[in-house]
């Protein structure tokens, strides 16, 4: 009897003393850490929509979007994280829209798995800077293997066509749900 | 040897005689996923001597309150405390850094190093010489992870800490960064260091040898002198 009681009184003690110091610990980090994440989202937004100088959420959308406006309060556009699946995991985007949902104005990887050297490469500008401009209707289509024609076409990446595909697969997802926004009004 | 060993010896002899990577082969998972650059292996290993060090230090000061059917338990109580600061502090101050490593980080709590050096060392010895033990094994694990994530990261992006160091006709082994180059790394480095490690022993073991015939011989030459 006394080992278990004694048994339970240091697990108690050691208990409540790391509790303790977490709480302290946790009440210092957590608006840091939330500060990170809104500088974080902040930068990606404005990185897809250059000319942008504030932004605002959109409310009810189920998904991140953002309207973005310039310095004179008109609306530039829409940033947009949208995520999928990838080759290996998850592909996490942001897209910049104009404000017509007619086409891209920059696309931004903000988080992968894809297999280093090869599906990385839908990260590197050769690929990405393809989707500047690129008409997004009625969607976005890929070919391979030779130059795109179509206004609404980007080639994919050797070595990494299906991270490529998700990548357009993903961005067209994301455009469904837009524009089923833009239809009920909300953006 | 003498049997009061110097507290130099407890530091040192986890950077290589006892190397937690190398020799105890211990905390491997963290070793082979985090090393695709040089700069993710010293953040993981800063981070494990961190948890390494204060967990031992406290372990050590309770160790004679903790009852032995509990101690695990109450080991892993403190160790998951300090995991879990470092991880907020790292999500607060080095959010890149701690991206980079994903879970590896909330992942040490069950780095058998820590454990390992809970229960083998500092639940026997005292607060002093837990802190130098804790302090050598965190710096084995550095060099460790050091040794690996130069090798990986020069071989598989050219560079070292970001700085390209091989020219842009030297194509990058892919392989290097993936899992498999991790494997090929790791053992190789352990063959080269037991290799090494075999050779001291044996020329030690010949010396040790040479010593004790030498004065056989003497004795030999001065009988027939006789």
């Amino acid at each position: 009897m006394k080992t278990v009681i004694h048994m339970i009184a240091t697990l108690t003690i050691i208990g409540v003393i790391a509790g303790g110091l977490l709480s302290e610990v946790s009440d210092w980090a957590v608006p840091l850490i939330a500060m990170n994440q809104k500088a974080e989202t902040e930068k990606a937004i404005f990185l897809v929509q250059p000319s942008g100088k504030s932004y605002e959420a959109v409310a009810g959308a189920g998904f991140e979007i953002y309207k973005v406006f310039d310095e004179n309060k008109n609306l530039t556009g829409f940033s947009m994280a949208y995520e999928g699946n990838g080759f290996q995991g998850k592909i996490r985007l942001m897209i910049g829209l104009s404000a017509d949902l007619n086409n891209i104005t920059s696309l931004e990887i903000l988080e992968q798995v894809e297999t280093p050297g090869l599906g990385t490469k839908v990260t590197e500008d050769p690929f990405r800077n393809q989707f500047k401009g690129l008409q997004t209707s009625p969607q976005i289509e890929w070919v391979k293997g030779k130059s795109p024609e179509k206004p609404n076409e980007i080639q994919t990446v050797t070595g990494a066509t299906i991270s490529s595909k998700s990548v357009v697969a993903i961005i067209n997802a994301g455009l469904t749900k837009a524009r089923q926004l833009k239809e009920r009004g909300k953006l | 040897m003498s049997k009061q060993k110097s507290n130099w010896y407890e530091f040192y002899k986890g950077i290589w005689e006892i190397n937690p990577t190398f020799k105890q082969i211990l905390g491997t998972c963290p070793t082979l996923a985090v090393t695709v650059s040089v700069m993710n292996g010293i953040a993981m290993a800063l981070a494990t001597t961190f948890v390494l060090v204060f967990s031992s230090l406290f372990i050590s000061l309770v160790r004679k309150f903790i009852p032995n059917q509990v101690r695990i338990a109450a080991y892993i109580v403190i160790i998951a405390a300090f995991v879990t600061i470092a991880d907020l502090v790292m999500k607060a101050k080095f959010p890149e850094l701690s991206k980079a490593l994903g879970p590896f980080v909330p992942l040490i709590v069950v780095n058998c190093i820590i454990l390992g050096r809970a229960e083998a060392f500092a639940s026997k010895n005292s607060p002093w010489k837990s802190v130098l033990d804790a302090l050598g094994n965190g710096a084995g694990f550095l060099l460790a992870l050091l040794i690996m994530g130069s090798i990986r990261e020069l071989l598989g992006s050219r560079t070292i800490l970001g700085y390209q160091i091989l020219p842009n006709g030297f194509e990058p082994l892919v392989v290097m960064i993936l899992p498999a180059g991790a494997f090929l790394t790791f053992g190789l480095l352990m063959g080269f260091s037991n290799f090494y490690l075999e050779r001291k022993k044996r020329i030690e073991q010949q010396e040790l040898i040479a010593k004790f015939r030498k004065p056989e011989v003497k004795v030999e030459v001065k009988g027939m002198e006789a």
